[in-house]
């Protein structure tokens, strides 16, 4: 998974990744031996935790929950190391080399508002009602038909994610390290295969908090260096100042606003307007992914009490509101820092520019004329496109997303380089582990059991989880292997997350917080919503001026085009919920007691000192986050 | 972490150990022999004191979480 619709958004957009294997060109690192030690202890460590779980999946709630037994710390940092996959991180590196701390509202308002009332607001439904799954929360609200289709949509997206993550993960292990495409997916489908299918949840909840302890011992050292060479925060804002305008074309200091710039959609880099990212954002998109999305939630199901599932994500939103810092902090640096092998500095590029610019053979363009046309949109100095163009060695393009790797090879030695990439792989492992467990639950759980055989035994379910794990990775392997084939693929498995993800908001929304919705309200608001989700997207993909209908300016920039296409398609479902319960009978109060707000009597906790009652933390975060974004308003 | 013998904390521990061992080792090879690594900065020594911020975080664990010692 992708996590919080970073690549699907991501500018540069990830989705032509693919393209880059064209690309014939020096690997950008070469690992040492010394490099390659630290990765295979990586290998080794994954797969020995893997094995030594096993003893300790052996019953359903153990292996599809994690035995509902993770403390709040525990599934607080798996929450959010869920959501941290590599290309995450990549991607909004790149974009805030673009686009500068603009990318930040996607760890900001597009995130800590959410993960606070997941915590504080829903979870108590989703523990209460002791559901297995998102779908599962349906079904007993909503019944079989709503959870069926939810329950497809979410397997057929998480498999398909799974198998986007093992293919992106092998194209940067080519175009950084020069391996092999398959070597890569082979390593990482069975290290994935082994210690998920050895030890379940556990065994990807595990691995996720070691993945976000590597990412940042990996990532943290690349802005420290970054920032002591630009000469502080002072530093890197009067070179950003001094370069913007010939490197990016960007006016002003609009890199350094995250609010300032958005009273129009012309105003700001990302072409996006306050309006969406404050209700497409930071509501449609972001609720929908942080309070519905199985992946994530489904860490926080595995907490061992209801005081600890509502802190999970509280402690999250801490480490989320840092992660900018690993994150945007080095695309902006790169922006003044990263240089040519000449001396001079490196301007980085769409990929679109890089696969234009392609080579034949050696080093000469396969394509001058398409290239040339490329580059010509770029702001690269005249120059410096005539060597690209007569195939000058040095002269080599690197797109956006490479920012956060050419700046770690920039920085980092023999040993650090290797925890580096070590922090790369693991946040792609890590986001296949998550997909292909979150899929053995869901289709065990809302698809196998209810659908084929509802009377299997504890243990008959248990391998039947196991067998999906292996099932689903090899499919994974073999979306990885379609992606690679038909690159066009890619862009519409990226859009089957943000399609989904808002009408299921609405459904679940007004099925927790309306007694009044119905079954029949809930099943149609989601399958219209999505069919009216993927219109829209299938509308602009097919006439790219119709983003100006669905985001409201002929100034929108695709970026917008996700916010809005989002807080429509919520829109839509929740009238559509709204008007099918006005026709149709509700349900008694009395069968949705655990489900709905106003009919559930919620457990009493018990009572703790105000250091370790979560309202006090979510205080804290609240004063932090606006304290944020006033100060870089 | 309830219900595992040993925690994922003490997972970590060993990593971040293992990982410290290795660069802080590598940061002191390059601070008595004088060849640095072909990277920018070099001769602040990352290596050393991020090698070593990594091995101290990584005995911490190590001790703290180790087998046996959980719920005390």
């Amino acid at each position: 998974m992708f996590g919080l619709v970073p690549a699907t958004l991501a500018a540069g957009s990830l989705g032509s990744l693919p393209a880059l294997l064209a690309f014939s060109t020096e690997p950008l690192a070469h690992l040492r031996p010394l490099d390659i030690a630290v990765v295979a202890i990586y290998f080794v460590m994954v797969i020995w935790i893997g094995f030594y779980l096993k003893g300790q999946s052996n019953t359903s709630e153990e292996f599809f929950m994690a035995g509902r037994e993770m403390t709040a710390w525990i599934a607080g940092l798996s929450f959010v190391s869920a959501n941290l996959g590599s290309l995450e991180l990549m991607g909004w590196a790149g974009s805030a080399y673009q686009y500068g701390i603009l990318a930040t509202h996607w760890y900001w308002i597009g995130a800590i508002p959410a993960m606070l009332f997941l915590g504080l607001v829903m979870m108590p439904f989703y523990y209460v009602s002791k559901t297995h799954s998102v779908p599962g929360y349906l079904d007993l609200r909503f019944g079989g038909a709503a959870r069926s289709v939810a329950a497809f949509a979410f397997a057929t997206e998480m498999i398909l994610m799974s198998g986007v993550n093992m293919f992106a993960m092998a194209v940067v292990m080519k175009v950084v390290l020069g391996w092999d495409i398959s070597f890569s997916i082979f390593v990482s489908s069975v290290a994935v295969a082994l210690y998920v299918g050895l030890g379940g949840l556990r065994s990807a909840i595990f691995n996720e908090v070691l993945q976000f302890v590597l990412i940042w011992g990996g990532a943290l050292l690349v802005p420290i260096l970054g920032m002591i060479q630009a000469g502080g925060v002072g530093g890197l804002k009067r070179q950003i100042m001094a370069n913007m305008q010939s490197m990016t074309g960007v006016h002003g200091d609009s890199y350094f606003h995250l609010w300032r710039d958005t009273g129009s959609f012309a105003a700001n880099p990302m072409g996006v307007h306050w309006t969406g990212i404050v209700f497409g954002l930071g509501f449609a998109i972001s609720f929908g992914y942080w309070t519905t999305d199985f992946l994530v939630v489904q860490r926080v199901l595995a907490a061992h009490n209801l005081r600890a599932a509502r802190m999970a994500p509280i402690i999250g939103s801490f480490f989320k509101m840092a992660v900018p810092f690993i994150v945007i902090l080095p695309g902006l640096l790169g922006l003044v820092l990263l240089q040519n092998p000449d001396g001079s500095r490196r301007q980085l590029v769409g990929e679109d520019v890089v696969a234009a610019c392609s080579g034949g053979s050696g080093s000469s363009v396969s394509d001058p004329g398409a290239c040339s046309a490329a580059m010509a949109k770029t702001t690269l100095p005249a120059a410096y496109q005539q060597k690209v163009l007569a195939g000058v060695p040095d002269a080599e393009l690197h797109s956006y997303n490479q920012a956060l790797p050419l700046m770690m090879v920039r920085y980092l030695g023999p040993g650090l380089l290797g925890l580096g990439i070590t922090a790369l792989i693991a946040g792609f492992m890590s986001g296949m582990a998550g997909n292909v467990s979150a899929f053995s639950t869901v289709w065990t759980y809302d698809i196998y059991k209810p659908l084929i055989n509802k009377k299997g035994s504890d243990s008959h379910y248990v391998l039947v989880g196991r067998l999906s794990i292996l099932i689903g990775v090899a499919v994974s392997i073999g979306a990885a292997y379609l992606v690679m084939h038909a690159h066009g693929i890619m862009d519409y498995v990226q859009a089957l997350f943000s399609i989904f993800i808002a009408p299921l908001l609405a459904v679940i929304l007004f099925g927790m917080f309306w007694k009044r919705a119905t079954k029949l309200a809930g099943f149609l608001g989601l399958l219209l919503g999505i069919v009216f989700s993927a219109s829209l997207f299938m509308w602009v993909h097919l006439y790219p001026a119709a983003l100006a209908n669905v985001a409201l300016s002929p100034d929108a920039k695709p970026m917008a085009e996700n916010v809005f296409r989002a807080l429509w398609a919520f829109i839509f479902s929740a009238i559509v919920v709204v008007f099918v319960s006005m026709l149709t009978k509700a349900r008694p109060e009395s069968e949705l007691d655990g489900l709905v707000y106003g009919a559930t009597k919620l457990p009493t906790e018990e009572p703790v000192p105000f250091y370790k009652n979560e309202w006090t933390w979510a205080l804290l975060v609240v004063v932090i986050f606006v304290a944020l974004n006033i100060l870089f308003w | 972490m309830h219900g595992s013998k040993i925690p994922i904390w003490f997972f970590i521990g060993v990593l971040l150990l293992a990982y410290g061992v290795m660069i802080f080792g590598y940061g002191l090879f390059e601070l008595a022999t004088g060849t640095l690594a072909n990277v920018q900065l070099a001769s602040l020594h990352a290596p050393v004191w991020w090698g070593g911020t990594l091995l101290l975080l990584g005995v911490f664990y190590v001790v703290k979480f180790r087998p046996g010692r959980v719920g005390k």
